[in-house]
């Protein structure tokens, strides 16, 4: 892996993921520090309505604090927000998180496309994007805005997804950083971690 | 795409040409919105817009419309229409007169279902429901109480969950893939255009819905709607906010009681 792609102290990682990418999630926060140097955001599409479901299954599979989102909750390091179901999620320049109900994108809700454009836009080279495993063709243009930004990307190989559209697509319209199975991620993620200023030296 | 610098020169100039303060809107939302506008409208050049919008009061009336977010259900979240109808109508309806503010109805499905529910409770006519937005288009819209047919099958379930018993279909006429609402309902509604921003208090109520507005708004901003709402609003009325909206962050926090684990506050102090 090229260790030198990641030269900016990563603030922010952002996972989207659809059909499929619960099982990947769980395996990549087993699999990685504590109290990791950047926070961490999670777009996954479901049905409305089952957020604290997925909070609570979430803090019981990792050890790193899981905070629910509300409008304008402020994020901080070594922490896990998730989007809530019927929510797009958005990034404001003071680490704030925004909620907006505006219809749906990809007919989805929260949008991994509008989260990914939106942390592209106040992240730009501090940022990684994920894609995982998925049914439907939303994160490819969330994916592109975090590239031009400047940010990392990653997509999970479609080889290990359990659905593979969303990965192939966007692999089939631009060129991500790495193609990672989730063991591969996790590593990834510890990597830049362990490059974080606060850790590093 | 529009940059940071070009949305605040915009937000400078609506102000000043039109008077309509953008100042305190979340930058991420509202960004999106104004990009997407841009977009739609196939514009190349910022100067361009720019100057559309400051010299046609059309397309600024077309601006207004299209980056305010208007996308709203009846009995959205039915948990807690649901509460609304077993704990909240019934302290109501001890009042002998009922006043309900929806702040920001926008198409006014919300001011509906409240409307059924105080008919259903048999308190309509002596209710009130006051319906405002800062968009005229909508508020055209909610006075009609005309929304898609293809709607009804959703709302006729979220009303179910959200504790309804009778037919829903009882309460519109459909007529060429419309669905109209009205008659009783809509008899004690009054509509009116105000703006959360710049307006005042203009009565006193004993029920405040602001659902899903204020997340539009940064922090101070939203720190003022709710003070306007805490002026508006009598001893022990309540304030009904999104199912991701808090007090948690405010001021007023300490003179409000949470009705767990829904979006309800009730004024104590």
């Amino acid at each position: 892996m090229e260790e030198d792609k990641v030269t900016n102290p990563v603030k922010l990682v952002i996972i989207g993921g659809s059909a499929g990418s619960l099982e990947v999630v769980l395996k990549v926060l087993a699999l990685i520090t504590d109290k990791p140097s950047f926070a961490l955001v999670i777009v996954m599409h479901r049905k409305s309505g089952e957020d604290s479901l997925l909070e609570e299954l979430l803090a019981i599979k990792t050890k790193i604090k899981v905070q629910a989102v509300e409008d304008k909750t402020e994020m901080k390091p070594a922490t896990i927000y998730i989007a809530p179901s019927d929510y797009h999620l958005l990034f404001e320049k003071n680490s704030t998180l925004s909620l907006d109900t505006s219809e749906k994108v990809n007919y989805s809700r929260p949008s991994i496309d509008v989260s990914f454009e939106s942390a592209a836009d106040v992240y730009g080279s501090d940022l990684v994007g994920i894609l995982l495993s998925g049914a439907n063709s939303d994160g490819t243009e969330g994916l592109a805005a975090i590239k031009a930004a400047g940010g990392t990307t990653i997509v999970q190989d479609p080889e290990t997804a359990e659905t593979p559209y969303m990965p192939k697509y966007a692999i089939q319209h631009l060129q991500p950083d790495y193609i990672l199975d989730a063991k591969g991620i996790a590593a990834f993620l510890n990597l830049i971690d362990k490059n974080s200023p606060d850790k590093a030296a | 795409m529009i940059d940071d610098r070009e949305l605040e020169i915009l937000i400078n100039e609506i102000f000043e040409y039109h008077g309509f303060d953008f100042g305190g809107y979340s930058r991420a939302s509202l960004k999106r919105r104004v990009d997407r506008l841009y977009n739609l409208d196939r514009f190349t050049n910022f100067s361009q817009f720019l100057m559309k919008i400051r010299e046609q009061p059309d397309y600024f009336k077309r601006m207004i419309e299209e980056i305010t977010v208007n996308v709203t259900e009846m009995f959205r979240d039915p948990q807690f229409y649901k509460v609304l109808r077993t704990e909240i109508i019934p302290v109501l309806a001890t009042k002998p007169f009922i006043r309900i503010w929806h702040a920001g109805c926008s198409t006014g499905e919300e001011v509906y279902s409240m409307a059924i529910m105080l008919k259903e409770a048999n308190v309509l006519h002596k209710s009130l429901l006051y319906a405002t937005d800062i968009n005229p288009l909508v508020l055209d819209t909610a006075k009609e109480g005309v929304f898609p047919l293809r709607m009804m099958q959703q709302y006729s379930e979220n009303y179910i969950a959200s504790g309804g018993k009778e037919d829903f279909s009882k309460y519109y006429t459909a007529n060429y893939g419309l669905a109209k609402l009205g008659g009783e309902l809509s008899e004690k509604m009054v509509y009116s255009l105000h703006n959360l921003v710049s307006d005042g208090s203009f009565n006193e109520f004993d029920l405040i819905l602001c659902r899903n507005v204020m997340i539009y708004f940064d922090k101070d901003l939203q720190e003022r709607a709710l003070n306007l709402f805490d002026d508006s609003l009598a001893k022990l009325g309540y304030l009904a906010l999104g199912t991701k909206e808090t007090l948690k962050f405010s001021q007023l926090k300490s003179r409000y009681q949470q009705i767990n684990p829904n979006k309800l506050w009730k004024k104590i102090k």
